[in-house]
């Protein structure tokens, strides 16, 4: 993969993005057990599929949601990040 | 060197007789002319041997004129490794060959062809390990023999630029099927860009075809229509030699590297031709008919005088009808097939007198003295299980043997574009099978070999480029034949003497295949590891394929499925100097850099940005440097740049709630007008940021960062305010501001005159933060100092940080300021027995290890790593942070920093800062070390570079004014 497409600013070279990582939403704090906590802490899915992944463009400044297929290295598509509509965490699921 | 061999003038010849070339090869004056490379040049003036083989030093010549010629490889004096067969010859260059011990000639390695039936396959990798002691001899032997070519360590530094560029549609290779799709795809309206390894475009319309009357006039054709598209470009002498994901070629010409990122690749790189295998079949004279027809047709170079045409397609017989017309006498075609060729070439070439012989195959060339070239064939016949019948070889004299009995397609890069290929038991070649969105392959390396429908081809890739990137196409795209059948399955014959090679690079022969395979080594990779076929700079272009045939043979299995090795970047071995050269990362200057660097300042990286280490003074060390800067802020005066740090400006109804769950402290109750530390962590409670927060009003807040993490905090404090959705703004302030930290005891004094507020302890106490204006330029003060003297730190705008920089200076020098560097703030930090985030911590230190814990507030509903602090708190703590020293009547080597705690052999700890103290006059540092013995007074010991053992103790901290009551004079 050498072209990102930001929602914003349309496809760019790769190299103007960060990764920022699996989508992963931060368990309840008060109610997870110290094991729950470790769990969402240190594990992360190597599990092949659809990974939905958060990248920065740098130069804008823009944080989104990309959803790639891990397997051929291919982004399916790239959204901004809603609070009132959050992104299904986990992996292997089709879009 | 004999008579030339150049013949007269022909139309669509390469050279250029208006300009002769003169050089010299092993100190013979030779000649050339302009246009020719350095192998056509020697082959023209009768030079058969261009080089010596890696291992056994046999002569090798002309073979492909392709690029493959790895055996003529020169050194100019300069430059090494210059491919003879396909660079062009230089005008007053002095060319060698390498891999020669005292010459091509009298090559004093050559006995090694001599040894080489006591050298079989794995030979190093079994004899020279044993006894392990005398390796080192061995491998200091081994080494001076492997390799080719001498490294000139006084070569002058080359700058090889780097190019981006871009189209709609790449073709590769610019022979008959390149250039229809090139043109198709132009003329649909793409921007496409053409590209072709030779020197000239042409393909095998430059070489092949001389005998084909339809031929002619084709290339002329097809490169004026060409012409006339402004939308196409080709650039010859220019290789593609990586394919990357999404349509990213690297191509590679003489002097720079393109990365060309594209919408679509057509490849048509054609195919290499494959040798036919048997005994002598590396000799100066055995070439490839398509090297001969090169060196005939691009170069007007005879290849022979008299050649045997060994062959099993149509190629063989027009390279024979090529030969007869320039008058060589053709010894005869040895054609492979029983049936001999179906079209009329086969009377064509009866008309002009060569004998044919039908089923029959080359068993072994017969060499001449000293192995230079060939005066014999030994011709046999093949059964119907293709053996040859040994027992009825017929020796036909000739000077030469052009081969021709099959081709491999050069489909590297199609593998590398992810590519699947099958192979054809109809071709006898791999073909493409399934292609990735956006891929095309055309021509022979699609299976069509033959001239129109290679046009043909070309054509329907092109147009299938430019429909799959939405341009006007026709409804029903032309299609092609594939075939004919050019390639042979099986053109290698065994001889019981051996010296019938596969690989010329490496000198791998077929004996050594059939070795590896019976010691067990019977998949291909593992094959390719142990005999190194394929493994030299032809990367196996003509061995891969014969291998694969030896191979499917011995395992009774189909070419198919015995694969090929797996292709990788870079098709061709490329120059370090075309990936080297200059790095286009950016460093960052601050406002101040002119003054730093007409003070003489040493430069160093923290992050991106140059800082000044210290400022170098005439006659004086770098450490009487260091001293005299400590000591002019613990005495007078003295000023750092601190522009570096990372700025972040964040305002808001949410800001100060932001501020405490991305920080563990509190913010919330942060006065209007002052400051607070603030110590930030990843979600596992690590420490990974300290800096200042200061509260401007009641919904701003300004932050400092660390240099070196002041874009990723910034980045992650944007993240989390869309997580969180919280009401506030952030602006990164970095680059906006200037800034300065001035302390001492003067500080105040040097300040005041130049400032509208009141700089009193009264009016602006420790840890205060005001704006105002400095020099009657607006900035921010912030007291606060981690040199622990008085200080104020002071921010302006960007573009008049230098004006009042200038002015402090300018104040200061009655008060003997001198401006600071790093390296004095480290030191004068370390008295102080502060931590350096991420010097003095590590990506596993927590709060409570780096003696932070003051800075946690956790009666907050939440901050990142607030639960994992839980967790961790519960736990016995492993390991401290802890000042020491080495004693102030230390004066032995000085231990650095990393380096261990040992106690009883065992690593127990390790060094973090160190430096001696010029204001306490004694080694002190930071270390980590096990809890159990962190308590002060607790001796240790560091081992330093040479094994040597120094003690230190666990001291307080801080070293230096103890009860802070310098910072707040």
């Amino acid at each position: 993969m050498k072209i990102m497409t930001c929602p914003i600013n349309g496809p760019r070279p790769v190299q103007e993005f960060v990764y920022g990582g699996e989508y992963r939403p931060m368990p309840d704090e008060p109610a997870a057990s110290d094991a729950q906590w470790a769990d969402y802490i240190f594990n992360r899915s190597g599990e092949p599929g659809l990974s939905r992944e958060w990248w920065y463009h740098a130069p804008s400044g823009t944080w989104f949601i990309a959803e790639r297929d891990n397997v051929k290295d291919v982004v399916l598509k790239t959204y901004l990040f809603d609070r009132a509509n959050p992104p299904r965490a986990g992996k292997g699921a089709t879009p | 060197m004999s008579e030339s061999k150049r013949l007269p003038p022909q139309f669509g010849e390469w050279i250029d007789r208006g300009s002769p070339v003169r050089f010299t090869f092993e100190g013979a004056a030779c000649e050339g002319f302009a246009g020719d490379t350095v192998s056509s040049a020697l082959h023209a003036g009768g030079a058969l041997m261009l080089g010596r083989s890696f291992k056994y030093h046999r002569p090798r010549g002309v073979h492909s004129l392709a690029n493959h010629d790895v055996n003529a490889m020169f050194e100019d004096g300069t430059d090494t490794n210059i491919r003879a067969d396909v660079t062009a010859v230089r005008d007053g260059a002095e060319y060698r060959a390498v891999n020669t011990v005292g010459g091509l000639a009298n090559d004093r390695l050559r006995i090694m062809d001599a040894f080489s039936r006591f050298l079989p396959v794995g030979f190093y990798y079994k004899t020279f390990h044993r006894p392990m002691s005398l390796f080192p001899f061995w491998e200091r032997q081994l080494r001076s023999a492997a390799g080719l070519g001498k490294i000139d360590g006084n070569h002058k530094r080359n700058r090889t630029p780097k190019r981006y560029d871009w189209c709609d549609v790449l073709v590769i290779g610019a022979g008959p099927s390149g250039l229809s799709a090139a043109i198709a795809a132009a003329r649909a309206g793409a921007s496409v860009v053409c590209v072709d390894e030779n020197a000239r475009p042409g393909g095998t319309l430059s070489y092949a075809y001389g005998s084909e009357p339809a031929a002619q006039g084709r290339l002329d054709e097809l490169l004026k229509a060409a012409a006339s598209l402004p939308n196409l470009s080709i650039r010859c002498n220019t290789l593609a030699a990586g394919y990357y994901a999404d349509h990213w070629v690297a191509l590679v010409d003489g002097g720079k590297m393109t990365k060309m990122r594209t919408r679509a690749v057509v490849f048509a790189q054609g195919a290499a031709e494959q040798p036919s295998v048997f005994r002598h079949n590396d000799l100066p004279g055995v070439m490839l008919a398509s090297g001969a027809q090169r060196l005939l047709r691009r170069y007007s170079v005879r290849p022979f005088e008299s050649p045997l045409v060994v062959t099993a397609n149509a190629d063989g017989y027009r390279a024979a009808l090529d030969f007869a017309s320039i008058g060589i006498h053709v010894a005869g075609i040895v054609d492979l097939r029983p049936d001999g060729e179906p079209s009329d070439l086969d009377e064509r070439v009866k008309a002009a007198h060569i004998t044919i012989h039908h089923g029959q195959a080359v068993y072994e060339a017969v060499p001449r003295d000293g192995l230079v070239g060939i005066k014999a064939a030994v011709v046999c016949p093949l059964d119907k299980q293709g053996e040859l019948d040994t027992d009825d070889g017929l020796t036909i004299a000739c000077d030469g043997i052009a081969m021709s009995v099959g081709w491999a397609g050069a489909d590297g890069l199609l593998y590398q574009a992810g590519g699947r290929m099958k192979y054809s038991d109809e071709f006898e070649q791999f073909v493409p099978e399934t292609m990735p969105a956006g891929v095309f392959a055309a021509g022979r390396v699609n299976g069509v070999f033959a001239l129109d429908q290679k046009l043909i081809d070309g054509e329907r890739a092109g147009l299938s480029a430019a429909k799959y990137l939405g341009l006007s196409s026709p409804s029903t795209l032309p299609e092609a034949r594939r075939g004919p059948r050019s390639t042979h399955p099986y053109p290698i014959f065994y001889h019981p003497k051996g010296k019938a090679f596969i690989d010329l690079d490496e000198d791998v022969q077929l004996k050594d295949l059939v070795n590896a395979e019976t010691e067990g080594f019977d998949n291909i990779e593992l094959l390719k590891r142990y005999t190194t076929f394929g493994m030299g700079p032809s990367q196996g272009k003509i061995a891969n394929a014969n291998t694969v045939r030896v191979l499917a043979r011995l395992r009774k299995q189909s070419v198919g499925e015995t694969g090929v090795p797996t292709s990788r970047p870079f098709w061709h071995p490329v120059r370090m100097d075309a990936l080297a050269g200059r790095g286009f990362h950016p460093h960052r200057h601050t406002p101040m850099h002119s003054f730093h660097e007409s003070h003489g300042a040493v430069f160093m990286l923290a992050g991106d940005w140059q800082r000044p280490a210290y400022y170098a003074r005439p006659g004086r060390s770098r450490e009487e440097c260091i001293t005299t800067e400590v000591e002019a802020v613990r005495h007078q005066v003295g000023m750092i740049d601190v522009g570096t740090l990372g700025k972040i400006e964040i305002s808001g109804p949410d800001a100060g709630a932001f501020l405490e769950r991305i920080y563990t402290g509190r913010f919330t109750n942060l006065k209007v007008g002052s400051t607070r530390y603030a110590l930030m962590c990843d979600e596992s409670g690590v420490v990974i940021d300290d800096g200042v927060v200061a509260r401007l009003g009641e919904d701003r807040f300004y932050a400092t960062t660390t240099t070196s993490a002041a874009a990723s905090v910034y980045r992650e404090m944007q993240r989390y305010a869309i997580v969180w959705g919280m009401n506030l703004t952030l602006v990164n302030a970095t680059g906006l501001y200037g800034g300065m930290n001035l302390a001492g005891p003067f500080a105040r004094r040097v300040l005041q005159p130049l400032t509208d507020i009141d700089a009193s302890e009264t009016a602006f106490p420790y840890m205060g933060m005001r704006e105002g204006t400095l020099a009657d330029v607006p900035a921010r003060f912030l007291r606060v100092g981690f040199v622990g003297e008085l200080g104020y730190e002071v921010h302006v705008p960007a573009n008049c940080a230098k004006h009042a920089w200038d002015a402090l200076v300018s104040a200061g020098g009655a008060f003997g300021i001198r401006p600071f560097g790093v390296e004095a703030q480290r030191v004068l930090r370390l008295e102080k027995g502060h931590a350096i985030v991420s010097q003095d911590t590590d990506g596993l230190t927590n709060p409570f290890e780096a003696g932070m814990e003051w800075a946690i507030k956790d009666d907050k509903p939440f901050f990142i790593g607030q639960r994992s602090l839980r967790i961790i708190k519960k736990r016995p703590i492993a390991r401290r942070l802890v000042a020491f020293s080495l004693g102030a009547g230390y004066h032995g080597n000085m231990p650095k920093e990393c380096h261990l705690v040992i106690d009883h052999g065992k690593i127990i700890g390790r060094v973090t800062s160190i430096a001696i103290s010029p204001t306490l006059h004694e080694p002190i540092g930071l270390a980590f070390m096990p809890a159990e013995k962190a308590a002060v007074g607790t001796p240790f010991s560091i081992r330093i570079d040479d094994g040597e053992m120094v003690a230190a103790r666990v001291v307080k901290a801080p070293f230096y004014d103890p009860h802070a009551a310098r910072q707040k004079m």
